[in-house]
C-alpha cells in the first residue's frame, strides 16, 4: 500500500542537541500506528516535525507523495493533515459549534466569507452539529470551551482535528491528563474513528496503545529503535532494555493487563 | 426558567438559528444609530462636534478591526489616518474639473486607497513578533509618516498645514456649510456604511477566522487558516478605514495640520477603544463619544486639569471594568437576564 505520510532521514538540531536523528518513517492510508519512547525521546518534535510545526534540519517530510518538507503547517492541514495537541490548543471564548463550523467552513474553502453572518450555511452547520454529536459534545455544544470541564476539552481537540476528514491524524497524547472515569470515553472516540483516516498515536500509556494499534515505532534518543507489530515490540529485547531503568517489564509481557508507562 | 428551558431545546434543535441570532441587531443598537440621526434636529449648534467625534469613531473602529478582532496592538493607526487626510485634502486642493471628478467621495476613495496600500505595505512588518514587537514597528512607522509629512512641506505644507482646501459639493448638491450640518450628515452616513460592512466581516466566518487567530494561532494554523495572509488583510482594511477618517476630517474642516499624524491621535484613539470596550465594534463609537463628551465638559470646567481626570478614567476602568463600557453594559444586561428568568 502507498504511504500517505512519509519521511526520508529526518534531522532535527536544537543547537548542540539532536532531537530527531535520521528517522525514516512510512504510514499506510488507514494504518493504526502507535508512536512510543521513554521521555525525552523526541516524539513531540518528531510530530512537530510532520505537522509543520518546526521545520527540520535536513531530510524530507511527503504527505500523499507531495515533498512537504517546506510547506507551513496550515498548508499541510489544508492537504490533509490534521493534529491534536498535548496540551489543549483551543478557542477559548468561542463555543464548541463554533468552532467545528470555522474548522468546516476552513476545510471547505469558505471561511473566506465575508458578508453572510457564520451559521447561514446550513450543510456546514449541521455537519458540525453532527460531529459534536458523535463525539458526545451536543449538549455543550453553546458553551464557553474554556469553561467546558477538561474532559469535553480533550474530546473538542479531537473534533476540531478530525472536523476537516483528514487522511492523516496525529493524536498527541489524547487521554493526557483526563481523569480516570472520562478516559474510556476518549478512548472509544479513538476507536470509532474511521479506518481509511490514517492515525499516529503518540502515547505514554501501554494499556492504551497495545489496544489500539497494529504497528508501532520506538523511538529512543531521536531515532528509531525498532519498528514492528506488537508482539514483536513486546518480546523485542532492545525495547526491554530502555524501558528496563524506568518501567515494569510486566507493561510489556502482559500488554493488556494496563498501567501507565513512562 | 421555563422559557430558559425552552430556548435551550429550540438551540439543539436547529443550532445555525442559535450561530445566526448572535449576529441579529438588538434594540440598543437601533437606539444609538437614532439618537445619533436625532441630534440633527436636538442640537443644531453642535454639528462639528458631532462631526469631530464621528470622525473618531470611525478611526476607533478602524482600530478595533485590527486590535479587537486580530489582535494586533497598534500604535500607528493616526499615519492612514494622517495619509488618508492629505491625500483626500491634496484631491480636493487640486481637484480640477467639475462632478464628478472632484467629488468629496472620490477624495475617501483615493484617501482609502493610498491609507490601504501603505497598510498593505507596513503589515508585513507587523506579521512577525509579540505583541510589544508590533506595538513598536506601529510606532515607528507612525514616526516615519510624520516626519515625511513636516519635511516634505512643499506638497504638505509642513508645520503651516495644508491650506485651500476646498472640496467640491457633495454628489454636487450639498455645499459644506459653516454650521456644519452637510459635515456631520456626511460623515455620519460614511461612518454608518463602513460601520454595517465592518458589522457584517467580524459576524461572517472571516471574521471568525481572524477571532480563531486572535484566540489561538497554533490551533488557527493547525486547522489550515493561513494566518500571516489573513492578518495582511485585516491589516490592509483597518488602514483603509483609518485612511477614509482622516479624509472626512479634511473635507469637512477645509485643512490638514501636521497634528492628524501625531503619536497622540494613535494614542487617543487606542485609549478610545480601550475604554469602549476592545473587540466589540460599539465600543469604538461609545468610546468616543465618551471621550469627546469627558473632554468638552471636563477641559471647560477645569481645563488645566483635563489630563488627570482622563487618567483617572483611564486607570479606573482598566481595574474595575476590563470590558469597558460595553463591557459594563453587557454585565448588566447579563445580570438582569438572570434577574428575570429567576423571577419567571
Amino acid at each position: 500500500m502507498a504511504a500517505v505520510l512519509e519521511t526520508k532521514a529526518l534531522h532535527k538540531n536544537f543547537g548542540g542537541l539532536t532531537a530527531t536523528n535520521n528517522v525514516t518513517f512510512a504510514l499506510p492510508a488507514g494504518a493504526r500506528h502507535a508512536l512510543i519512547g521513554p521521555n525525552g525521546a523526541g516524539k513531540t518534535t518528531f510530530v512537530n516535525l510532520l505537522s509543520g510545526v518546526l521545520t527540520p534540519t535536513s531530510g524530507t517530510v511527503y504527505l500523499d507523495g507531495t515533498d512537504v518538507t517546506r510547506w507551513p503547517a496550515h498548508r499541510r492541514a489544508g492537504a490533509g493533515l490534521a493534529r491534536t495537541f498535548q496540551i489543549n490548543q483551543l478557542f477559548a471564548d468561542f463555543t464548541p459549534l463554533e468552532t467545528i463550523v470555522l474548522a468546516i467552513s476552513q476545510a471547505k474553502g469558505l471561511a473566506t466569507r465575508f458578508l453572510r453572518p457564520v451559521g447561514t450555511d446550513a450543510g456546514v452547520v449541521s455537519a458540525a452539529a453532527d460531529l459534536l454529536q458523535r463525539l458526545t459534545l451536543a449538549d455543550v455544544m453553546h458553551a464557553r470551551v474554556g469553561s467546558l470541564p477538561y474532559g469535553k476539552q480533550r474530546l473538542l481537540e479531537i473534533a476540531i482535528a478530525i472536523a476537516s476528514e483528514p487522511k492523516v491524524l496525529l493524536l498527541d497524547e489524547p487521554a493526557a491528563g483526563v481523569p480516570e472515569s472520562e478516559r474510556e470515553q476518549i478512548l472509544d472516540v479513538v476507536a470509532a474513528l474511521p479506518g481509511e483516516m490514517a492515525l499516529v498515536l503518540i502515547e505514554h500509556d501501554m494499556d492504551l496503545v497495545f489496544r489500539f494499534a497494529k504497528s508501532l515505532t520506538v523511538l529512543v534518543n531521536g531515532g528509531v529503535l525498532v519498528e514492528g507489530s506488537p508482539g514483536e515490540i513486546v518480546n523485542d529485547p532492545r525495547v526491554r532494555q530502555v524501558y528496563l531503568g524506568e518501567l515494569h517489564v510486566e507493561g510489556f509481557s502482559q500488554p493488556h493487563a494496563g498501567g501507565a508507562l513512562g | 426558567m421555563t422559557s430558559l428551558a425552552a430556548g435551550a431545546r429550540v438551540a439543539t434543535a436547529d443550532p445555525g438559528a442559535h450561530l445566526v441570532a448572535k449576529a441579529r441587531w438588538r434594540w440598543p443598537e437601533f437606539l444609538l444609530w437614532l439618537f445619533a440621526i436625532a441630534l440633527i434636529w436636538l442640537a443644531p449648534s453642535r454639528y462639528l462636534l458631532f462631526n469631530e467625534i464621528a470622525i473618531l469613531a470611525l478611526l476607533a473602529l478602524s482600530i478595533d478591526l485590527v486590535l479587537g478582532f486580530s489582535g494586533i496592538v497598534t500604535l500607528g493607526q493616526g499615519a492612514f489616518y494622517g495619509l488618508g487626510a492629505y491625500t483626500a485634502g491634496l484631491m480636493a486642493k487640486h481637484g480640477i474639473g467639475t462632478f464628478p471628478w472632484s467629488d468629496p467621495l472620490l477624495g475617501l476613495l483615493g484617501a482609502g486607497l493610498v491609507a490601504g496600500f501603505v497598510g498593505f505595505l507596513s503589515s508585513f512588518l507587523v506579521l512577525r513578533g509579540s505583541d510589544l514587537t508590533r506595538l513598536m514597528v506601529t510606532l515607528g512607522v507612525a514616526l516615519i509618516v510624520q516626519e515625511l509629512g513636516n519635511k516634505l512641506d512643499w506638497i504638505t505644507g509642513g508645520a503651516d498645514g495644508l491650506q485651500g482646501v476646498m472640496p467640491a459639493p457633495l454628489l454636487g448638491l450639498f455645499d459644506f456649510d459653516i454650521f456644519g450640518r452637510t459635515a456631520y450628515l456626511y460623515s455620519l452616513s460614511v461612518l454608518f456604511v463602513l460601520f454595517l460592512l465592518a458589522r457584517a466581516l467580524v459576524n461572517s466566518p472571516s471574521g471568525l477566522s481572524l477571532r480563531a487567530i486572535k484566540g489561538n494561532v497554533i490551533r488557527a494554523r493547525a486547522i489550515g487558516i493561513p494566518v500571516e495572509r489573513r492578518l495582511v488583510v485585516i491589516y490592509t482594511i483597518g488602514a483603509a478605514y483609518a485612511g477614509i477618517a482622516g479624509a472626512l476630517l479634511a473635507q469637512t474642516t477645509q485643512f490638514v495640520s501636521l497634528d492628524v499624524l501625531s503619536f497622540e491621535k494613535s494614542a487617543d484613539a487606542l485609549l478610545i477603544v480601550v475604554f469602549g470596550g476592545v473587540g466589540t465594534l460599539y465600543g469604538a463609537l461609545v468610546g468616543s463619544i465618551a471621550f469627546k463628551a469627558m473632554y468638552d465638559v471636563l477641559a471647560s470646567a477645569t481645563p488645566e486639569y483635563w489630563s488627570f481626570w482622563l487618567g483617572l478614567a483611564l486607570v479606573l476602568l482598566v481595574l474595575f471594568a476590563r470590558g469597558g463600557i460595553i463591557g459594563l453594559l453587557t454585565a448588566l444586561r447579563d445580570r438582569l437576564d438572570r434577574a428575570r428568568s429567576a423571577r419567571a
